[in-house]
């Protein structure tokens, strides 16, 4: 049976999986209910700055009859006072004290006011605390969460501040609503961080009403951005991951990442965990289910460790971070092709209609007769015509039927150089058509 | 969901016998069992789980296949039933956990039997042993009868420690699930694979031993600590009504048995077969007399359609398999020509006042005899009861109701505080059925278990109905 503990900058955790700071990670009945059935531990919802909510506080994408693939929020941070949250966060810390609890806070832009609540919050025994610089609604507009996370120099700045007074472990909490994530993350190390957590939700606007053309989700006739989070955001959320977890600042600081961003299962937290997450959060999920999910999340994780002969979690931790890459740096060599098992096929020829419509015309419609594997209802099979398959995958993506539709890899005697290396060796084939026509003829690709 | 299941054309010359006593409803590939899975809304206080005799936390294992988590899925079910591989095939799903699912009021119901056999299968195909032996409590148990209900509590004792030795008259494990089911619901080595399943546990099962014959309840009574009694039901009684021992006259559990142990091509079956009976043995006697080569199969019921005891779906399927029902027909002689079945004579019947159990009482039309030709009847028409076992048992002071063994619900403890019983020989009220007898089984390992080791026995142990709620 596999270990699931980790440690976390110091903070132990029974297993990986914590509650992320948000509606679930509200209050010491529900952290406890969490923590029954099988949390590590939790980042309590933020507290902070006074707040009034408002209503309605959630909207949702649901696609082809699946509910919430995505749903945003605009609720702020606890609307319950700080000395609540601090005497019920002792409660749960004195009840469970081998799970880690950690403490989400934010206040207006003042040392005193970071210093006092830092200070305030360490009685409680808490394992660490994790700073909101990611909120990117209500908040922002009064100059906290996303609004510091936004300026590299704030966070350094208000991170400075905490680690002042700070005895516990600080993890800074960081906005996806910025062109690069490398500044705040490397601020955040130069503040003297002691981990990470990524991602904060994403601004965005739900949808607009067709027939009263009020915007979701709905606030008295009004709408506004609102965070976005669910399984949508995940590839969003692995790709800012990976960029912060192989940053070379952050590589050398060595300060863990706990990630989250659309984690549903056990399989989407060993996602980012190969990417370079310690620990992972999750929220929407158990917006949707309840804190149930976590039974299996880590049954499936340690039946899929014992598998794959992983011991604990460092065994698998940041086992795929090295193939993240640039694309300067991919093999221009690398050649696939796109195989069709008509065997399997049952003729929808969507990855005709794909090829032919969008992308390079490489695959026909053959009456197989000759073959033999038709089922005599006259319709035409596809057949890959593979010298002119660029290997894009489309037609293997829109498949319907699983291993029908397999890209293969072949050898072609072409080099299996870069395009970094080709423009160090012979720039002039990366900057001029007619010379990069002539090395394409000269290594045999031809685009038809 | 594509619906697989074709309708068995009577075209005998273009399937082979096999292929007609394949499995009906094939297994899932990964797809289809995922897509089923990401229906299931995993709703709170499951309705479904709910209905499930051995309250099988369903919600949790369909979520484990949308997850990818099969192996923990498998684990999932067996840990509330052992025999969740035979349950997903021959479960009544439609009157229990899909029955009762949310989706049945306006979607279609999630298809929870053939997701539990998608995790069965897959456990099984990789040979996933999920449970073993519990530390030595140096208790000894005997349990009479290898079926569903012996067996469940051979391994749910088993897992705890207790030195379990199971006594089987057949030369295999696994009673009705064995012998009784129709091979295109279950293949014989499903059930086989849960005795092996349940051996491993180290269970000795000893076969072709008899109670009363090879061993007696006095020597089982002195040797061992518990004795769980779950013999079952017997034969199909007697039609009495002249001609009944003519040849072509079978016994309908013998009938279908023959098709598990026999090659299929070795099975005689009649040309026109007359079915009586209309329970859901009935109806598996029925279909294989058709997947088997019958030209004609008649099922006699001498009541109507509305008080069949068969489930709808399996009166259903019946249908589609060309089967024909003869309502309001009491069948009064079986008319032989040379010693062999020649025609079933009937009586018309009508409906009366209500009677004893609820139903309409069939009444004799007068003078409306009539003969089906026919050159093969068989009978199902319930089972006996063990009366040479209730005999003994009442030198131990072991009450019976109605000719079943009396046991207290809670523990199925027997008058007798060594011995307890389950399964179809304690069914006096409430359907017979594989799931039930494995419920019994896990409660009166649960009585045991807390009869010997005291009451000190953590809830956590007692996997039942009652300490889940």
């Amino acid at each position: 049976m596999a270990n699931l503990e980790i440690d976390f900058c110091g903070i132990k955790s029974p297993n990986p999986f914590w509650l992320a700071s948000a509606p679930p990670a509200n209050s010491g009945y529900q952290v406890q209910k969490a923590f029954e059935q099988g949390w590590g531990g939790a980042v309590w919802k933020t507290i902070g700055a006074p707040v009034m909510n408002v209503c309605n506080r959630y909207g949702t994408i649901d696609y082809k009859g699946s509910k919430i693939i995505g749903l945003n929020n605009v609720e702020l941070i606890s609307d319950r006072p700080v000395d609540v949250n601090l005497r019920e966060i002792a409660e749960v810390k004195r009840n469970f004290p081998n799970n880690a609890v950690i403490v989400s806070v934010m206040v207006e832009s003042k040392k005193e006011a970071w210093q006092e609540i830092i200070k305030r919050s360490e009685d409680t025994g808490c394992d660490g605390f994790e700073l909101n610089f990611g909120c990117p609604h209500g908040m922002s507009e009064r100059g906290m969460g996303s609004a510091m996370g936004q300026v590299p120099e704030y966070t350094c700045m208000v991170t400075e501040w905490v680690m002042e007074v700070a005895t516990k472990p600080v993890i800074v909490k960081l906005t996806p609503n910025i062109t690069d994530i490398g500044f705040p993350a490397r601020s955040a190390i130069k503040g003297g961080a002691s981990a990470l957590s990524l991602i904060n939700t994403i601004n965005s606007i739900m949808g607009v009403d067709l027939d009263s053309f009020e915007i979701k989700p709905n606030v008295g006739g009004k709408g506004g951005h609102g965070g976005y989070a669910g399984p949508a955001v995940k590839p969003i959320a692995l790709h800012l991951l990976s960029s912060v977890a192989s940053d070379p600042e952050v590589l050398k600081s060595g300060v863990p990442i706990s990630g989250m961003g659309g984690i549903e299962t056990w399989r989407d937290a060993v996602e980012f965990m190969l990417l370079g997450s310690t620990s992972v959060q999750v929220c929407t999920a158990v917006m949707h289910w309840g804190f149930r999910i976590v039974e299996d999340m880590i049954d499936g994780m340690s039946n899929w460790m014992d598998e794959r002969g992983f011991k604990t979690c460092n065994d698998f931790i940041g086992k795929s971070l090295p193939r993240i890459s640039n694309f300067g740096d991919f093999d221009l060599g690398f050649q696939t092709v796109a195989r069709i098992n008509h065997d399997k096929c049952i003729q929808c020829n969507l990855c005709y209609i794909a090829c032919n419509d969008a992308a390079h015309q490489c695959i026909d419609l053959h009456d197989m007769k000759l073959k033999d594997v038709g089922n005599g209802n006259g319709r035409m099979f596809p057949v890959v015509r593979e010298k002119d398959c660029v290997g894009c995958d489309l037609c293997s993506v829109v498949c319907p039927v699983d291993d029908c539709i397999s890209m293969v890899e072949i050898e072609t005697g072409r080099p299996h150089t870069t395009w970094n290396e080709l423009s160090k060796k012979r720039p002039e084939i990366t900057q001029e058509w007619d010379k990069m026509e002539a090395y394409r003829d000269e290594v045999g690709i031809h685009i038809h | 969901m594509a619906e697989h299941y074709k309708p068995f054309k009577y075209m005998p010359w273009e399937m082979s016998l096999e292929e007609r006593f394949q499995e009906y409803h094939p297994a899932y590939s990964e797809r289809e069992a995922v897509v089923e899975a990401n229906r299931c809304l995993f709703c709170h206080d499951a309705p479904c789980m709910v209905a499930c005799p051995t309250t099988i936390d369903i919600p949790t294992f369909i979520r484990k296949i949308s997850t990818g988590n099969v192996k923990g899925s498998a684990r999932t079910i067996l840990e509330s039933n052992l025999l969740g591989a035979t349950c997903s095939r021959v479960c009544p799903v439609e009157v229990l956990c899909e029955g009762d699912c949310v989706l049945a009021h306006d979607h279609k119901p999630i298809a929870i039997g053939r997701l539990q056999r998608y995790a069965m299968d897959y456990a099984a195909e990789r040979n996933i042993e999920f449970f073993q032996k519990g530390e030595p409590n140096g208790f000894k148990v005997a349990v009479v009868g290898a079926g569903p209900a012996g067996l469940s509590c051979s391994g749910e004792l088993a897992k705890r420690g207790f030195d379990v030795t199971c006594f089987e008259k057949r030369e295999w494990g696994g009673g009705l699930d064995t012998y009784g089911i129709v091979v295109f619901r279950e293949p014989v080595e499903v059930s086989l694979n849960e005795v092996k399943m349940i051996e491993k546990l180290g269970v000795t099962i000893k076969t072709n031993v008899e109670i009363g014959k090879d061993i007696t309840f006095e020597q089982l009574v002195d040797e061992f600590d518990a004795v769980f009694v779950s013999v079952g039901l017997g034969a199909v009684p007697e039609m009495q009504i002249p001609g009944e021992d003519l040849e072509g006259v079978l016994d309908g559990l013998e009938f279908i048995e023959e098709t598990k142990v026999r090659p299929l091509n070795d099975i005689k079956y009649g040309d026109r077969v007359c079915v009586i009976g209309a329970g859901n043995t009935g109806i598996d006697c029925a279909t294989i007399a058709r997947r088997l080569g019958s030209e004609r199969v008649n099922m006699i019921y001498r009541r109507s359609e509305a008080e069949m005891p068969a489930y709808h779906f399996e009166y259903q399927f019946a249908l589609k398999e060309g089967v024909s029902f003869m309502f309001l027909t009491q069948p009064v002689e079986v008319i032989g020509e040379g010693g062999k079945v020649k025609a079933l004579k009937c009586r018309r019947m009508d409906l009366g006042e209500p009677d004893a159990s609820g139903r309409r009482a069939p009444v004799e039309v007068p003078g409306s005899d009539f003969e089906i030709p026919c050159d093969m009847v068989i009978t199902a028409i319930g089972q006996k009861k063990h009366s040479h076992i209730t005999e003994k048992l009442a030198k131990f002071g072991i009450k019976t109701v109605k000719g079943y063994i009396a046991v207290d619900e809670k523990t199925n403890r027997t008058d007798h505080p060594k011995i307890y019983a389950g399964g179809d020989c304690v069914r006096s009220h409430g359907e017979a059925s594989t799931v039930m007898a494995v419920e019994d089984g896990k409660i009166a390992a649960n009585g045991i278990h807390r009869a010997l080791c005291g009451e000190g026995v953590k809830a956590e142990l007692l996997p039942t109905h009652a300490s889940k709620r």
